[in-house]
């Protein structure tokens, strides 16, 4: 009993291919975590695992100390040069993944291979971390493969398949562990509070900022992504009527716009015409803002609105958000302005511009107290004067507005929107810059508008007397398409081949897809789960009941595996087992086989005792000799053939 | 009193609900097939620690609220659950049919053969046996054979052996312990260095005609004759081919090992040195018979002769 522990593994290397598989695990973890990792070090590490396989494979041997201690020294040392610490998620898994690389230089043993391995697998589910879209999650199960394969390849078996082959197991046994894993998923208790702090670190890495300067939306025109998910009650609006609203820019600095934070407030200023309702699923976007159509009626549950039509939640948007709400789509807003609103809306930085000013001056000497005749100049003259849109406008000066407008004349909807606005406060249109989305893709299939971080929009909005604020959009009057068509059309041949034509529409189709990951595995939180059993009758699933439910099913799939595990084939001989049935067959019409009787002496019988089947007894009868005593291992086809033939006698009773 | 039939009670009760705890006690006759009653299964200390690990990717995806983590954290850990069933599985109905055993004298290792069937495939299964260990697959029957260390001469039972498997991961280990009622003979240890048996008289007058060499006639040729002894000159002057036919050598004087004849030493070293005899009279290609107090071997020759003397030596008292 004493050996009974003993270690088994003594000093053995592991094989060729256990290594090969832990290196093709390491890959796998680089792989997933290159996103957020800086490319530098990512390279690095990568050419230190193709460096230690190569070497392992050529030239065996162990790697010195004096070669490892530097490198772990040159590890730690850039983690913290390009983070500032050692702890945080960014960081952290920066430094895991090069320990695990480091690791390998020194797995010779089975235990440090197993061992490696199990870290990979932390290390892959670390990557969720950093973003659980569809595809990141299918990338890491696959990376799984890898890494349960190289503890197989750690038992001593004899078969040794090819490598693609050797890994088909270990992709049976996760997708035999589905049904079980899908269960657990969705029964273990969510947590309604974190147990310890969730810091939100990550600053937002895209995504609409609350100022406006020159150099935010080219990244942002660029990035692909989904900023979120819009489905209406009824038809959706018009393409031209898709505005979301994010924030309401207002104060100019003669480079930037920014907004100003109003006292939130419960009603906005706003006489409905037509309202619609619809529900919004947010990215995370790790912000407080909440996109909004066009003016928001009041704000969805755990958020508060802004008298401008902004609509703020209570927490940063960490986590997928949905949020219901309605919005006027025919609408007064404001339609009577306050005195210190007004000025707000007026205000302008002194000595900037002066050519601007000097040509809304004479606007207004032209049109007198016109101010939409004011607003109809200025969009004839983007329309007109050669203005164009591009994505790659040439720098502006000091006087930016001045630089743009009478030599420049190129840019996107920020530089129009900017322009505008200005040259509306510089006539005495009080004016202001709106940010948020415009346009989106309409998927038929799953009936939802899908909103990308590209369709980013900036327009103004101007008072008008007796109208309220009125939304203007200066960069259609440039490029109708940016509206009609979003902006990637709009920026046509200005994008790479990737983001272009019928490869996006295929992007926008595939969509439908990640919205339903999002909606049924990244969305199913404490809240979801409670209303589990809704269609069962039960309203609230608590947690008690959950665990209940849990047990449960552990069980019963306990049940199945152990009834598999215990199963075991009918033992015996199939040639004798069919012999018996066809002896109880005909025990039943009257023929039992005697004690000491052969099978021939006992057939022959039955032939006499039923005459009218004597030739199908008589069949029956060579084929069990021939299975018998013709060869000494009986064909699979002869028995199939005898067991049939069973099967289908029927003795008839001779009367 | 009431205690003491209570307790041979409580091991009664045991010794029938769980056979493989008393399997060091009881032999059993082969075949032996491992069943679930007597196939134990624990994690390793490295499924242990896997367990740990997933416990905490656990927790942290549920406080991150990350969903796409604890989906797959559920996946290994239904899969660490699986492999245990298939470890089991490993053994479930694994068969030994039969031990064999081959010949050797005491000191040196003893080959023991152990015909192991099943049905399906079974990959990595492990036997211990005293302190060697050999791994394994089987399917249908294979023959495992392993050495075990000698020490002196006579039967040697098998001592109860592991069969264990930690298959497919190594996070769990299943075994089982079989206790087979078998034995195998080791021959005596011959001495080292010694007299050689005193040849009976008439060994000088041994008549000499026939040398090993010598052509002794000429016959037809069978087929599955060498080319090399056919009498081609012979050959030519007959109708058909004709061989040379050589003579057997004659056999060597024979031995007549006698137990009696050995005054003046002790049973073993008498046994040592009959053991001698008998290898050198094998190794000379002579003829030999034995004569023991338990038994009179008549005169013979060849390994099957020796193993037979051999058996005999062993057994003596």
């Amino acid at each position: 009993m004493m050996r009974f522990w003993r270690k088994h593994q003594t000093h053995v290397r592991i094989s060729e291919r256990t290594f090969d598989l832990l290196c093709l695990t390491t890959a796998f973890v680089l792989a997933v975590h290159a996103d957020h990792l800086p490319i530098w070090l990512t390279g690095s590490l990568f050419v230190a695992l193709g460096l230690r396989w190569w070497q392992r494979r050529y030239r065996p041997g162990r790697v010195p100390a004096w070669l490892k201690v530097p490198m772990l020294v040159f590890l730690v040392s850039a983690v913290v040069l390009e983070y500032g610490n050692l702890f945080g998620r960014e960081p952290g898994s920066a430094l895991a993944a090069g320990l695990l690389v480091l690791k390998l230089t020194e797995s010779e043993a089975p235990r440090d291979a197993r061992v490696a391995a199990a870290f990979a697998c932390f290390l892959l589910m670390a990557a969720l971390l950093f973003g659980q879209s569809m595809v990141a999650t299918a990338v890491v199960a696959l990376g799984l493969l890898p890494a349960l394969t190289t503890w197989r390849s750690l038992e001593p078996t004899q078969t040794s398949p090819s490598l693609p082959r050797q890994l088909v197991p270990a992709f049976g046994l996760l997708a035999a562990s589905l049904p079980l894993a899908l269960t657990a998923f969705v029964l273990v208790p969510r947590l309604s509070t974190p147990l310890w702090g969730t810091s939100n670190e990550q600053t937002a890495k895209t995504g609409l900022s609350d100022h406006m300067s020159p150099s935010d939306f080219t990244e942002l025109l660029t990035d692909d992504s989904a900023a979120m998910r819009v489905s209406f009650d009824g038809p959706p609006p018009d393409q031209g009527q898709r505005y979301f609203r994010a924030f309401v820019m207002w104060d100019y600095d003669g480079k930037d716009w920014k907004r100003i934070d109003r006292p939130p407030t419960t009603t906005i200023p706003v006489e409905a015409g037509a309202t619609i309702n619809y529900r919004i699923s947010l990215e995370p976007t790790h912000q407080h803002v909440l996109p909004t159509l066009d003016v928001p009626l009041r704000a969805p549950a755990d958020s508060q609105t802004r008298a401008d039509g902004e609509v703020f939640a209570d927490k940063p948007v960490d986590e997928v958000r949905e949020y219901e709400l309605s919005s006027a789509v025919r609408y007064r807003f404001e339609a009577n302005l306050d005195i210190t609103t007004r000025i707000h809306a007026l205000q302008l930085p002194t000595g900037f511009d002066p050519r601007t000013h000097a040509l809304a001056a004479q606007w207004r000497q032209l049109y007198g107290r016109d101010n939409a005749a004011i607003v109809r100049a200025a969009l004839n003259m983007f329309h007109n004067e050669g203005f164009s849109y591009t994505l790659l406008p040439a720098p502006l000066g000091r006087d930016a507005i001045d630089d743009f407008l009478f030599n420049t004349r190129e840019g996107f909807c920020e530089h129009y929107a900017s322009a505008f606005t200005v040259l509306m406060r510089a006539a005495g249109v009080p004016a202001r810059v709106v940010t948020g989305f415009q346009g989106g893709f309409w998927n038929k299939l799953g009936e939802y508008l899908l909103v990308r971080n590209a369709d980013a929009h900036a327009w103004s909005e101007v008072w008008l007397e007796g109208r309220g604020w009125v939304r203007v959009d200066p960069t259609a009057a440039v490029r109708p398409q940016r509206i009609s068509m979003g902006a990637a059309s709009a920026a046509a041949g200005q994008l790479p081949w990737y983001k272009s034509g019928t490869l996006q529409s295929l992007r926008n189709q595939w969509d439908i897809v990640n919205r339903w990951w999002n909606q049924s595995v990244v969305g199913f939180d404490a809240l979801r789960q409670r209303g589990l059993l809704t269609p069962f009758g039960v309203r609230d699933v608590d947690t008690g009941m959950l665990v209940k439910l849990l047990v449960i099913s552990v069980a019963v799939f306990g049940a199945a595996g152990l009834f598999w595990a215990l199963w075991r084939r009918p033992e015996g001989d199939p040639a004798l087992a069919a012999m018996r049935s066809l002896e109880r067959k005909l025990a039943h019409a009257g023929v039992a086989r005697r004690r000491s009787e052969g099978p021939q002496h006992f057939l022959r019988r039955a032939c006499r005792a039923l005459p009218g089947q004597r030739a199908e007894l008589d069949h029956l009868m060579r084929c069990y000799i021939e299975l018998r005593y013709a060869t000494l291992e009986p064909t699979h086809e002869s028995l199939r053939t005898f067991r049939q033939a069973v099967r289908n006698f029927q003795p008839r009773r001779v009367v | 009193m009431s205690l003491l039939t209570q307790w041979q009670r409580l091991q009664q009760w045991a010794e029938q609900r769980l056979p493989a705890l008393t399997r060091h006690r009881r032999q059993e006759e082969l075949p032996i097939e491992l069943h679930r009653r007597r196939i134990y299964i624990v994690p390793t200390g490295f499924g242990v620690a896997f367990t740990l690990l997933l416990l905490v990717m656990m927790v942290g995806s549920l406080n991150y609220s990350n969903n796409a983590g604890l989906m797959l954290t559920c996946l290994l850990g239904a899969a660490t659950s699986i492999s245990m069933l298939v470890a089991f599985r490993t053994l479930n109905g694994l068969r030994i049919r039969g031990v064999r055993a081959g010949h050797a004298m005491a000191g040196q290792p003893i080959d023991v053969t152990f015909d192991f069937e099943a049905r399906r495939l079974r990959q990595a299964v492990r036997l211990d046996i005293a302190d060697a260990t050999q791994s394994f697959d089987v399917n249908g029957r294979t023959d495992v054979t392993i050495s075990m260390s000698t020490e002196q001469r006579g039967w040697l039972a098998i001592p109860r052996l592991r069969i264990w498997t930690t298959w497919p991961m190594g996070l769990f280990r299943a075994w089982s312990w079989v206790n087979p009622h078998y034995a195998v003979l080791v021959w005596p240890r011959p001495e080292i260095a010694g007299p050689g048996p005193t040849l009976p008289l008439e060994d000088h007058r041994r008549q000499r005609l026939h040398l090993g060499e010598d052509l002794a006639s000429l016959r037809d040729y069978r087929s599955g004759d060498s080319m090399r002894h056919v009498a081609w000159k012979a050959s030519a002057r007959h109708e058909n081919l004709l061989v040379k036919d050589y003579e057997q050598p004659e056999a060597r004087q024979e031995w007549r090992l006698d137990w009696r004849h050995m005054r003046g030493l002790d049973n073993e070293a008498r046994i040592a040195r009959l053991a001698r005899w008998s290898g050198e009279a094998l190794a000379q290609g002579r003829q030999w018979s034995l004569w023991l107090p338990s038994e009179v071997i008549g005169i013979g020759g060849g390994p099957s002769h020796y193993a037979r003397c051999m058996s005999a030596l062993a057994l003596l008292p």
